[in-house]
């Protein structure tokens, strides 16, 4: 029972991360979708921990890799090295290879070392040495952006920003959950104590159930007139590719069977679609990426057909 | 079957509802069809049905050719050899039933079922060459419902029973309008239309213009109704519905005949008293009597007098007719009766009942005249105290002796006979006649119903002065036939026709019912004639409607009636889907209660938004929200119209 599942991890997730439900299902939902996901907020408001907590509670291998500007390719993908003994180079490798990746402050590297790991999200493979090597699979990234530091950065161009499904904000806590924070035990000892909640079979059979969540005709609409609302508008630069249709669809599917549904209602649309588009659209004239009122503009300028 | 192409769909369904429509068509007909000939359908249809359910095993088509060709040659002799013609409707529908059944055998393709299916609807239309009543109307229906059912599930595939009975009962009820239209305005052929020689009108019941001992007591074990009449006022009471059939002069010495009689105009009397005008509605028996009330007056329409009394029809009563007639029960009739027709109501053969003769002359000896003859052979009858059943004793040579002296056991055939021979022997003039005595009201349309258990025979005596006067011998020895009917009237054990059983009150109040109800079919569907086609067409304005006229308004009304129902499919387009309806009208009701959906406000959020507003209808209206959000959204499942049903009906009830 994939929702049982479901259940018990959020409620585990929750006890260590306070007050953040929300985010977390959009961070499972992002999993089961097969999608990476952005979180771009402020230090210390628990990205790591949140990206930590995933790993524990589904039983997969995670790594962390710190971004900065003096990062190299091979940092990330490895390494062949001559062993004399063998008289061979042996490839030795690096951090992506985790199911789990946590790629902090990813705009503080070069352009060359975020597309190594951008490819790599999105082949699900990397070549080193001339040599195609598979990622372990699942094969799942956080990455990691600070939007108030901007100097001596390098912010992700939107063609690198689509290929993440989700982008989700943190913020901070309330008043109860934070003070419930500040009185409990220290979170990184609570995690250790965390015993798995899946099995190692259950994260694809849930991506799996995601798939085969219907899809009515009239959801098809809905999406439809979403993604032509955002290409006629005249506030934004440009529209959503069909790729972020496909990416609504997937979100808006693990969503609902996340919510113990088999079908998509236009309620999910509505709570993933700001999350999908929010990095993809950029706002006419300045070229900023576009604020939250604006995605709440556009989804109530679309009637349900 | 042996070579299926592979892109066939799947015939089992459309087979299945075929089985059924033959079984439902030729059901009925089995009343007219003869026995071994339903053997022989029923037996291939079995095999039909076999082969449908046992796809895997078939027989090689062509050795199946050839059985059923050599069935069809078999069975066409047997027809042949069974009417002695092909012609007529009862060889035809013979025929037409086993085709129906032998097309099945062969059925390979989606083109044949229809042609089956067409055949069946010859065969639901040919039911109607034997009977018009509202059940086999019925049953026809019924038979064209499957048949709908088959064409449906030929095109559509495999619905569920259910759907495809309620689709193809919504296409007849579409089709309802035509029906009317075509109903009203189809040209009318005068008479029956399916008036086939040689095989019409056999098997039709009633009186007959001959009696003798056992005639009228075998009729009166039927329960079927003979005529109805619809009295414009107070019916006349029980002692004076006599109903008036054939006048019986000539006697044989055991059976008695209809005498000649002349036909005129005009009645043959003057008409007194009161006056009773009623619409007489007659149950076809192939005669040309209308047994009117006695004694009519007037001229109706299409009848003549003969001059014994009886109104006449033109021509033989071959289907339900109607006529308005007026009677004078109190009329004094034969004042001046002509001599020869007195001659021959004395006439008795030259021997035999002997001992009646006896006793005549004895009686007719001490009297001073016919009146006083009369009065002494009623007390003498009243005084051998005979006894009235429904099943008298078989009659030997001298029926009257036998009845009078021997048996003394009778129906009123018996007295009618002994009297009018008692009084002929003591040279008083008498007949008999014969008709229906009584008659009962039903008590839900008011109209009078006379069945053939109500056949009656009494007498009529010529008395100098008074004319012909009515003599009902029965009631010597039962007067409660007269006042109340045959039931009342035998005695205690004595086997009743089974509706006029006490036990049977509850039942008989169904048929009264049920009568009616035939009644109002039969006045208003089988009666609607040409004339009333006229009558009708006169009142919408047309002053002399031919068949052009007819042709004409026919087409117009289908034209306005097609328009009609492609605005409504259009209009029903146009509306949407009913769960679409559905939730419009839910959305339209909170917006009345001042909680209007949003545009873009999906289901469950708007749901929320009520529940936070309207507290105490939270459940509710969440379930709803719900309930069409799974219907709209969810996976296409069976029941999906049910359950649009069950939450229109959620939101009908919804008290806010």
């Amino acid at each position: 029972m994939p929702d049982i599942h479901i259940t018990r991890l959020l409620d585990a997730a929750n006890r260590i991360i306070l007050g953040k439900d929300r985010a977390l299902r959009l961070a499972l939902t992002c999993l089961v979708a097969r999608g990476h996901l952005l979180i771009e907020d402020l230090p210390g408001v628990g990205k790591t921990t949140l990206a930590h907590v995933l790993a524990r509670l589904m039983g997969l291998d995670f790594q962390r890799i710190q971004f900065t500007s003096d990062l190299l390719p091979a940092d990330i993908v490895g390494v062949s090295i001559f062993d004399r003994e063998s008289s061979a180079f042996r490839f030795h490798p690096g951090p992506v290879f985790a199911q789990l990746i946590l790629a902090d402050e990813v705009n503080r590297a070069t352009p060359k070392t975020q597309s190594a790991l951008l490819e790599a999200m999105e082949e699900h493979q990397v070549t080193a040495d001339g040599q195609t090597l598979a990622l372990p699979e699942p094969f799942f990234v956080i990455a990691t952006q600070n939007p108030a530091n901007q100097i001596g950065t390098f912010p992700l161009p939107e063609s690198q920003l689509d290929r993440f499904l989700l982008r989700i904000k943190l913020g901070y806590p309330d008043r109860a959950a934070e003070r419930a924070l500040l009185m409990g035990e220290d979170r990184r000892k609570l995690l250790e104590r965390q015993t798995p909640v899946l099995a190692p079979e259950d994260l694809p059979s849930l991506q799996e159930a995601a798939q085969s969540v219907t899809v009515s005709e009239r959801l098809i609409d809905y999406v439809q007139a979403l993604l032509a609302s955002t290409r006629g508008s005249a506030e934004l630069s440009g529209g959503l590719s069909p790729r972020a249709g496909l990416g609504l669809i997937a979100a808006a599917r693990a969503w609902a069977l996340i919510d113990g549904r088999d079908h998509v209602l236009p309620e999910d649309v509505q709570t993933v679609f700001p999350h999908v588009a929010g990095h993809r659209l950029h706002l006419a004239g300045d070229g900023r990426s576009v604020p939250p009122e604006a995605l709440d503009r556009i989804l109530k300028a679309v009637p349900l057909p | 079957m042996r070579h299926p192409a592979p892109d066939t769909p799947s015939l089992l369904t459309p087979s299945l509802w075929l089985l059924i429509t033959a079984g439902i068509t030729l059901a009925p007909h089995a009343i007219h069809l003869p026995l071994w000939l339903i053997v022989v359908c029923a037996t291939i249809l079995a095999t039909r049905a076999w082969m449908v359910t046992h796809p895997g095993i078939q027989p090689r088509s062509r050795i199946l050719k050839a059985l059923i060709v050599l069935l069809a040659i078999a069975v066409a002799v047997g027809i042949r050899h069974h009417f002695g013609h092909f012609f007529g409707k009862d060889p035809g529908v013979a025929l037409l039933a086993v085709l129906l059944c032998l097309k099945q055998i062969e059925i390979t393709s989606s083109r044949d079922i229809r042609a089956a299916v067409l055949l069946s609807f010859f065969l639901q239309l040919g039911l109607f060459f034997y009977d018009q009543s509202l059940p086999v109307a019925a049953m026809a229906l019924t038979g064209t419902l499957c048949a709908l059912v088959t064409l449906l599930t030929l095109e559509t595939g495999t619905l569920t029973p259910r759907t495809s009975l309620r689709t193809s009962g919504l296409m007849m009820l579409q089709a309802i309008p035509f029906l009317v239209v075509l109903f009203l305005l189809f040209p009318r052929i005068p008479g029956p239309l399916w008036g086939l020689p040689a095989d019409a009108y056999s098997g039709m019941s009633g009186l007959s213009d001959t009696m003798e001992p056992g005639s009228i007591s075998q009729l009166s074990l039927s329960d079927a109704i003979a005529f109805r009449a619809d009295f414009a006022g107070e019916p006349p009471p029980p002692a004076q519905r006599y109903w008036r059939g054939p006048v019986l002069t000539d006697f044989d010495g055991r059976s008695w005949r209809a005498g000649r009689f002349l036909l005129q105009r005009e009645p043959a009397y003057a008409t007194s008293g009161p006056a009773y005008d009623y619409r007489l509605t007659l149950e076809p028996h192939n005669q040309r009597w209308l047994l009117a009330l006695d004694y009519p007056g007037g001229r109706p329409e299409n009848t003549v007098y003969s001059n014994d009394f009886q109104l006449l029809s033109t021509t033989p009563v071959r289907s339900r007719s109607r006529f308005d007639l007026r009677s004078y029960p109190e009329s004094n009739v034969g004042l001046n009766e002509n001599p020869f027709i007195l001659a021959a109501a004395t006439g008795l053969p030259d021997s035999g009942n002997p001992r009646a003769r006896a006793l005549a002359e004895s009686l007719s000896r001490d009297s001073h005249d016919p009146e006083d003859t009369l009065r002494r052979v009623l007390d003498e009858i009243r005084a051998m105290a005979l006894t009235y059943t429904l099943r008298p004793p078989l009659l030997g040579r001298d029926p009257v002796d036998e009845f009078l002296f021997d048996t003394r056991r009778g129906f009123c055939e018996h007295f009618a006979s002994a009297f009018v021979f008692l009084m002929r022997a003591a040279e008083v003039p008498a007949r008999v006649v014969t008709g229906y005595q009584g008659g009962e009201i039903n008590p839900v349309d008011q109209t009078m119903v006379v069945r053939q258990s109500d056949a009656h025979a009494w007498a009529e005596v010529w008395l100098d002065g008074r004319g012909w006067v009515r003599v009902d011998p029965t009631a010597l020895a039962a007067p409660s036939r007269i006042e109340s009917g045959l039931a009342s009237a035998l005695p205690q054990g004595e086997a009743l026709p089974f509706m006029m059983r006490p036990a049977m009150r509850w039942l008989r109040d169904v048929r009264h019912q049920w009568e009616a109800l035939s009644n109002a079919w039969n006045q208003s569907v089988i009666g609607y004639n040409t004339e009333r086609q006229r009558a009708f067409l006169e009142g919408l304005g047309f002053t002399s409607p031919d068949w052009r006229t007819l042709t004409g308004l026919m087409g117009a009304a289908a034209a306005v009636l097609m328009v009609l129902l492609f605005g409504w499919a259009v209009m029903q387009f146009r509306r949407g889907d009913p769960l679409d309806r559905c939730w419009d009208r839910f959305c339209a009701r909170m917006g009345r209660h001042g909680i209007p959906r949003l545009p873009w406000e999906g289901p469950i959020d708007y749901a929320e938004r009520i529940a936070a507003i309207r507290p105490s209808r939270a459940d509710q209206v969440r379930h709803i929200a719900q309930t069409y959000a799974t219907l709209r959204y969810g996976p296409d499942g069976p029941g999906h119209d049910l359950k649009t049903r069950q939450l229109s009906r959620m939101i009908s009830k919804l008290a806010l």
